[in-house]
This record gives structure tokens, C-alpha cells and sequence, in this order.
């Protein structure tokens, strides 16, 4: 262990990174001015919405060039710690509780990329939602999702970060429940919300167990609280925490990631959010809001990673869960008729693929693929709501409403096939260098079952998408996209305030929603070659600019939050990274980051899945003509006949009677037998126990009344009846009957009574 | 002293809580002054807790937030039925106790 303080450099910081708490504060404040002002200004509020997300997009990208400046200013294995900044927030006795920043390259690119994606979706809602009845609400919420999802991205310790993610939460709720007056959206952002809200309860246990389980460590080696998610970390990789204790909290914290990220079992949420605008599925429902819970993962890594012991063993809950979220949610795209439904199940699949990575170790490539992936699906979801606005009249329905729109839409086509070719992962698209680089990872790491499961996901994502693209854009057009008005569309007469070009013809749709999509799909084509691991280290940049250290850092107590003072082991040797992180305890000093192993590219393993991608897109494609266009008679209601096909069929288009059990056994579970038992024991027991009581009173009381009563009671009653009867003439105007009256003479008489007692006392 | 502005603050959050439930004909906005007062009341545990440095206070201002909250859900299941069957929520209109 080296302590050469004088041969590290100095790190570079700037006001961006020094400042970076402003990224959520600007949209915070802003909610409130549209909330509070937004209706009298002359855009309706949603001008201040655009402008709080430039801004934050301004500050972000600030924040991420001063990080990158950083980055470079470091030395050869120096540890780069985050620029942290805390506030008191509250104190009870001698506890404090901080809140406050730390930026770190995880923080920096969710920042940029919930930042620019916002704004982007922003833009596009100006036009999409025009005319809308609660127009200035939609803008408000909005961007209060935004500042909940940034603060929770900037937060130094868990509470802020729980903080920002019940906002996003409850924005969220408003969202999908935005066209409220029609029932079944209403209930889906019920839906929505308590399912969430089954696995945020894990966040609080795990927060609170991490906090008890960790303070004392954390208060006397770093001197931060219980809370610090950088003394989590530490505390997770130190060989301090007792095994059973840190598993029970990896597992609570991941059941709240299941609920956020959509993972199987409490993925069934997210299909029915999309009967929110099409902005929002695309910004909170594929982008942003759904990784939070990956985001968490990575941020607490440390944690799952002694917790599950994730290089030590072939399989852990984490890719268990991953894994089977893949396939089921890739199975489920196939049955879907409604375009976003697939997009939403192709979202949960491709979280699946995130979680396994992290699951699997493959921290690097699970957060690029938050990076690419927010583009190439928000570019999808927009490209769905342009189809939507402009051609099918505001139908979603790929069967009946589209069909052969490649000619009407040039440009909403070009950015959908980008964005489907990123999706399944076709070389040189954003897709191929994440999702690839995570199956590679996931294999490199021992997990081999989990590694052929990833490439069975990959080639069921390249048929379904190639069914929708076949689906929306190819064949002839129907129903809607063919012209034909229907009186009544599906779930959407609620915004049927802009449909002034009900009659019209599909069309191509405006500028404020092409820009978004022709930006977004340039990011899907391009944004892979940040991490471009095939051509070499020059090319991997995010790895170099996001990857935390894993060095071992000699900090102690005095310097506290804050403390910059890197001492730093250097890496042993060139390209064999030796840092006992996450294998072993250090001997002195504390590790931030377990030491994770990068697989090395070959173009043979990458060969195979890009063989795999293409082979599922041309079966696709051949049996989509031959069942959608020629009719193949062969083809045509398979489903129907052969037994085993109509169950799966039947299985899938239940969607695995999930639903069915949460809904109907056990909701009616609870409201059935467990309230039909108390109300059982209620008459039975308790009303038996009030019957006996009752007679028995009865018979005593009748004594009582025949000889105590009228003769002893009633003579004395009867006298002061009438002396009651006197004042309480004189009292009746007091009793108005007002409310407020009585109020009033309450509080007076309080005052008088504590007048007298200051009076009395001094 | 930072004591004393709570306090203040809380007096004024109170007089304005005593002055809404006076002065407001609607029932949900007498229920919303009462959660000021209640709010008002908080505070001054907590100022007291602050200046004392002790965590009583902070129970028990939790205990009072827990039972306005207790208190709210019962305090407007009374408004929804009133409005469910006299059309109004208006507290004047409510005076059958009236002696």
C-alpha cells in the first residue's frame, strides 16, 4: 500500500460540479410557478416547463464536461471521488440528518440523459397535447417528475433518494391518470400505483435496516451517517456486515426495484400505464422513470454485490428475476395488438436485460444500456404517438388502424427502423454495443445459463419488433391509416377537443414532433460509439468517464464528507487490475467499488448474437407476409387449431393469469374470507358477548329501577330538572346551531383560561 | 434567539387556523384550519424539543400528526355524507343542533 499523497494530482472541479444540486431545484421551483401561475401566462405554463428542462439540460451538460475535466486531471489509478455536498436537514437529539449531492459519472450520465429526454419530450408534448383540457397540469407534472428523478439521481444519501423516487411515484399516478374521466385509466394508474407501492416497501425496509446496520460503522471510519450511500458502500465492501443481515437488505431493496423497473412478478403494471399520453409512456413509462430501479441497483451496488455475492456463484436472485423477465415479457410482446403495448413489454424485457447485468456483475454495460436504450425507446414511443396523431386517428391498434404508413410518413419511419434496428441490437446501432457487450459480460462472469437466455431474449426482441415494424408500416393500410373515420376510438375521446382533422388523411406529422424523433433516432444510431468496445480502450469513454475506481482509499473519520484527499492504491499492473475490492477485506483504507472483470470483445461471440438478431428478424418477417398479407391458410388461426398452440396462445394473451391472481385471488382473498371471518366473529363472538352483558344488565337493572330509581333518584331529579330547566332558557339563544359560533366561544374561553393562567403563573 | 421566530410562526399559523375555522362557511376549509392549528401546535413541540435537545417533542408531534391524519379521514367521511345528503357543505346550513 503506497501512500504517495504528493503523486496524485490534483483533482479538477468547477462550478457546474460544485453546483449541480441546482439540476433538480430549477424544475422544483417551476412546478410550482405553473401550478400557481401557469394558467394566466400566455402558453398555458408549458413555456416555464420547457425552459426549467433547457436549463437543467444546460446545467447537466455543464456538470458533465466539468466531470469529464475531472476525469482527465486524475492520475493512472487514482481514485476520483464524487464532489459531495451536504446540508443539515433536520436533527432530533443528537442525530443529524444530511441531505445533499455527490456526483459521480452513474450520476452524471442518468443526469444528462434524464435531462435531454425531458426536454426533448417536452417539446414534442407542445404539439401533441395541444388543446388539451388539463394542458397546464400535464406540464406541471411533468416537470415535477423531472426534478424528483434528477434529485434522486444527484442524492448523496438514501433519503433524498427516497424522496425523489416517491415523487416520481406520485407523478407517475397523475400521469397515467391524466385522462381521468375514462374508468379503465383511472384504474390503471391505481394499478399502477399500488403495485409500485407493494415494492417501495422494500426501499423503507432496506433503508432503514441499511441505516441501523451501518451507522456506527459508517460515524466512526468515515465519519457520515447511516445514510451516506458512500458510506453504504464502504461499510458493503469492508467484511464488516454480517451476511444474513446485508442479504435480507440486498433482497428488500431489489423487491422495490422489481416494483419500479417493471420486473417479473410486478411487471404488470407498466403495459396498462400506457393509457397515459404517449409523452409520458415515452418519458416515464420507457426512458427514465423505470429505470430508477436499476438506478438504484447500480447506486447501492455494493451492497447487492456482498449481499448476493455476485462473482461468487453461477446465479442469484437478481438474474433469476432478470432472466425470467427477458423471456416472459419478450413472449408477451408477440400477443399485442396495441403498439405500445409491445413497446412497454419490449421496455420491461429490455430492464430485464439491465438487471441481469447487474445481477451477473456487468455493472458498466447495464448502465450504458440505460444510455442507449432511453434513446432508441423514447424514439420509439414518440414515433408511435406521431403514428398515432397524425395517421391512425388516434388509435394505437396495429391490426386495425395501420399498416403500409412507410410512404405517407417518411420521417417517422426512417426514426422507427433506427431505433428498432438499436433495439435488437444490429451492429453498428446504440443496441448492438450495450446489449451485446451485456450477454458477452454475463457469460465472461460464469453465468452461462443466463448468457444463452440473454440470446434467446435477443432473438425473440428482433422478431417482435420485426412483427410491429411489419405490422405498422408495411402491407396495406387499414381501417384508420386507410382514411375510414370511426365515430367511437378506443380510450382516447377524452383530447377529442383537437380533433379538427378527424376526416383527414394519414399524414406526416409537424415539426415540434419530428425534431424530437430525427434527434432521438441520430442518438440511437450514434450513441453507442461513446462505449465502442470493439474498436479498442481509445473508444470506451464511458467506461473511462462513468466507472467507479476500485481502488483501495485511505480515508479515515476527520476528514468527512466532503474529503477529498484521494490516496490511492495504483493499479498493480497494466491492464491486470489487482485491487483486493469486493474479493477481499482491506487491510487499511476503505473500498468504494468492487472490482468487476470487463469480458474481451471478440467479433466471433458477437457474430453469433448479430447471426441470432438477423435470423429472428427474417423468420419474423416471412411469417408476418405470409399470415398478415397473403392470409397462408396454413398460417391463418394456427392458434385456433392446434391444442398446444391455442393454450400457450390462451397463456399469453392472459398474460400468465398474473393479473387474475393479483386481482381475483388475492384481493378477494382479503376482501373475501379474511372480511367474511370478521364479520362472522363480529356477530357470532363479540355480538354473543354483547347479548349476555346485555340481559344480565337488564335484570339488574331492573331491580334497580323499581326501587332505587323511583323512589330514591327521581324525587332529587325531578327538583333540579326544574332548576335546569330555568337556566337553560336563559343559555338557549348560545345554542345557535352554528358551527362557528361555537368556535368562536371556544376559543375565547381558551384565551380567557390562558390569560389567567399567565396571571396567575407570573 | 432561532426559538422565538418558530414560536412566532407558529402563533401566526394558528391565528390564521382559529380565524379559518371561525370565519369559513365551507367544512372542508374548517377541516384544512384545523390541520394548520394542529400544524401550529407541531411546531411549538418541536421548537421546544430543538431548544431542550431532547426527542420528546419529535414523538409527540408524530403522535399529533398520526391523529390529524386520523382526524381528517373522519372529518371528511362527515363532509362527503353531509354533501351526499343535503347537497351542500356549507356549515350554515347545518344547524339542526341549534337549541
Amino acid at each position: 500500500m503506497i501512500a504517495a499523497s504528493e503523486a496524485l494530482n490534483q483533482l479538477s472541479s468547477g462550478w457546474f460540479l460544485d453546483h449541480a444540486y441546482l439540476i433538480p431545484i430549477v424544475p422544483a421551483v417551476c412546478f410550482f410557478i405553473i401550478i400557481l401561475f401557469g394558467k394566466r401566462l400566455p402558453m398555458k405554463g408549458s413555456e416555464v416547463g420547457v425552459l426549467s428542462m433547457v436549463a437543467s439540460l444546460v446545467l447537466a451538460g455543464g456538470t458533465a464536461m466539468q466531470w469529464i475535466d475531472r476525469v482527465n486531471s486524475a492520475s493512472e489509478g487514482q481514485f476520483i471521488s464524487p464532489v459531495v455536498h451536504t446540508w443539515n436537514w433536520w436533527q432530533i437529539g443528537g442525530m443529524k440528518f444530511t441531505i445533499g449531492q455527490s456526483i459521480d459519472g452513474l450520476a452524471v450520465i442518468v443526469l444528462v440523459v434524464v435531462a435531454f429526454i425531458s426536454t426533448l419530450v417536452q417539446i414534442y408534448s407542445l404539439e401533441y397535447l395541444r388543446g388539451d383540457r388539463r394542458y397546464t397540469h400535464f406540464f406541471a407534472a411533468l416537470t415535477l417528475f423531472s426534478a424528483g428523478m434528477l434529485a434522486m439521481v444527484i442524492a448523496e444519501d438514501t433519503i433524498l433518494l427516497l424522496l425523489g423516487w416517491e415523487i416520481m411515484g406520485l407523478c407517475s399516478f397523475m400521469l397515467i391518470g391524466h385522462w381521468w374521466e375514462d374508468g379503465a385509466n383511472s384504474r390503471a394508474a391505481l394499478k399502477a400505483f399500488f403495485t409500485v407501492r407493494t415494492g417501495d416497501m422494500g426501499l423503507l425496509v432496506g433503508i432503514s435496516m441499511l441505516y441501523f446496520a451501518s451507522n456506527d460503522w459508517t460515524t466512526e471510519n468515515l465519519g457520515v451517517s447511516g445514510f451516506s450511500i458512500r458510506g453504504i458502500s464502504a461499510w458493503a465492501l469492508s467484511g464488516e456486515p454480517n451476511s444474513t443481515v446485508i442479504l435480507v437488505v440486498s433482497i428488500a431493496l431489489f423487491i422495490a426495484a422489481i416494483g419500479k423497473s417493471g420486473q417479473f412478478p410486478l411487471h404488470t403494471w407498466l403495459p396498462d400505464a400506457m393509457a397515459g399520453p404517449t409523452p409520458v409512456s415515452s418519458l416515464l413509462h420507457s426512458s427514465t422513470m423505470v429505470v430508477a430501479g436499476v438506478f438504484l441497483v447500480s447506486r447501492l451496488y455494493p451492497v447487492f454485490f456482498t449481499g448476493f455475492d455476485i462473482l461468487g456463484t453461477g446465479g442469484n436472485f437478481i438474474t433469476i428475476i432478470g432472466g425470467i423477465t427477458i423471456v416472459i415479457a419478450a413472449a408477451l410482446a408477440f400477443v399485442q395488438n396495441d403498439i405500445k403495448k409491445v413497446l412497454a413489454y419490449s421496455t420491461v424485457s429490455q430492464l430485464g436485460y439491465m438487471m441481469l447485468g447487474l445481477g451477473a456483475g456487468a455493472w458498466l454495460p447495464a448502465v450504458f444500456h440505460i444510455f442507449t436504450h432511453a434513446f432508441f425507446k423514447a424514439c420509439l414511443f414518440l414515433g408511435a404517438g406521431s403514428i398515432s396523431h397524425s395517421a391512425s386517428h388516434h388509435s394505437f391498434d396495429m391490426k386495425k388502424d395501420m399498416g403500409g404508413l412507410r410512404k405517407v410518413m417518411p420521417i417517422t419511419f426512417t426514426t422507427w427502423i433506427i431505433s428498432t434496428l438499436a433495439l435488437c441490437g444490429v451492429f453498428p446501432f446504440s443496441g448492438f454495443f450495450s446489449k451485446d457487450e451485456i450477454i458477452d459480460n454475463v457469460g465472461n462472469n460464469g453465468y452461462n445459463t443466463f448468457m444463452i437466455i440473454g440470446l434467446i431474449g435477443a432473438f425473440m426482441t428482433a422478431a417482435y419488433m420485426t412483427r410491429a415494424t411489419y405490422l405498422t408500416f408495411f402491407g396495406t393500410a387499414r381501417g384508420a391509416s386507410a382514411g375510414e373515420h370511426h365515430d367511437e376510438h378506443d380510450a382516447h375521446d377524452a383530447h377529442d377537443s383537437h380533433d379538427s382533422h378527424a376526416a383527414a388523411s394519414p399524414h406526416e406529422s409537424g415539426l415540434l414532433i419530428t425534431v424530437p424523433l430525427m434527434i432521438l433516432a441520430v442518438l440511437a444510431l450514434s450513441s453507442g460509439f461513446l462505449n465502442a468496445t470493439p474498436f479498442g480502450e481509445k473508444w470506451e469513454l464511458i467506461k473511462k468517464w462513468v466507472e467507479p475506481s476500485s481502488a483501495v482509499v485511505m480515508e479515515t473519520a476527520p476528514g468527512g464528507p466532503g474529503h477529498s484527499a484521494a490516496l490511492s492504491l495504483p493499479k498493480a499492473e497494466e491492464g491486470h487490475h489487482e485491487s483486493p475490492c469486493g474479493s477481499e477485506t482491506p487491510e487499511e483504507g476503505v473500498c468504494y467499488a468492487p472490482q468487476l472483470q470487463h469480458a474481451k470483445f471478440k467479433w466471433s461471440k458477437a457474430a453469433i448474437s448479430l447471426g441470432i438478431v438477423f435470423f429472428g428478424m427474417l423468420s419474423s418477417w416471412f411469417v408476418c407476409v405470409a399470415l398478415y398479407t397473403k392470409k397462408d391458410k396454413r398460417l391463418v388461426g394456427l392458434t385456433q387449431r392446434n391444442g398446444a398452440l391455442r393454450a400457450g396462445y390462451k397463456l399469453l394473451d392472459n398474460k400468465y393469469y398474473l393479473d387474475t391472481l393479483y386481482e381475483n385471488v388475492i384481493v378477494k382473498a382479503i376482501a373475501g374470507p379474511i372480511a367474511a371471518g370478521a364479520y362472522w366473529f363480529n356477530n357470532n363472538i363479540l355480538d354473543g358477548i354483547l347479548h349476555l352483558v346485555a340481559r344480565v344488565s337488564r335484570t339488574v337493572s331492573g331491580w334497580v329501577y323499581r326501587n332505587i330509581d323511583q323512589r330514591v333518584v327521581d324525587g332529587t331529579v325531578n327538583n333540579s330538572g326544574r332548576a335546569t330547566r330555568g337556566v337553560g332558557g336563559i343559555l338557549q339563544p348560545v345554542q345557535s346551531g352554528k358551527v362557528s359560533q361555537y368556535g368562536a366561544l371556544l376559543f375565547s374561553a381558551a384565551a380567557v383560561a390562558a390569560l389567567v393562567l399567565v396571571i396567575i403563573n407570573s | 434567539m432561532l426559538v422565538n421566530q418558530f414560536l412566532l410562526l407558529a402563533a401566526v399559523l394558528f391565528c390564521i387556523g382559529v380565524y379559518g375555522v371561525i370565519a369559513r362557511k365551507n367544512a372542508v376549509l374548517v377541516l384544512m384550519s384545523i390541520e394548520l392549528i394542529l400544524n401550529a401546535v407541531n411546531l411549538n413541540f418541536i421548537a421546544f424539543a430543538l431548544r431542550n435537545g431532547s426527542t420528546d417533542g419529535h414523538t409527540f408531534a408524530l403522535y399529533v400528526i398520526a391523529i390529524a391524519a386520523a382526524e381528517v379521514g373522519v372529518g371528511l367521511g362527515l363532509v362527503l355524507l353531509v354533501y351526499r345528503n343535503r347537497k351542500t357543505i356549507s356549515l350554515d346550513d347545518l344547524s339542526e343542533m341549534k337549541g
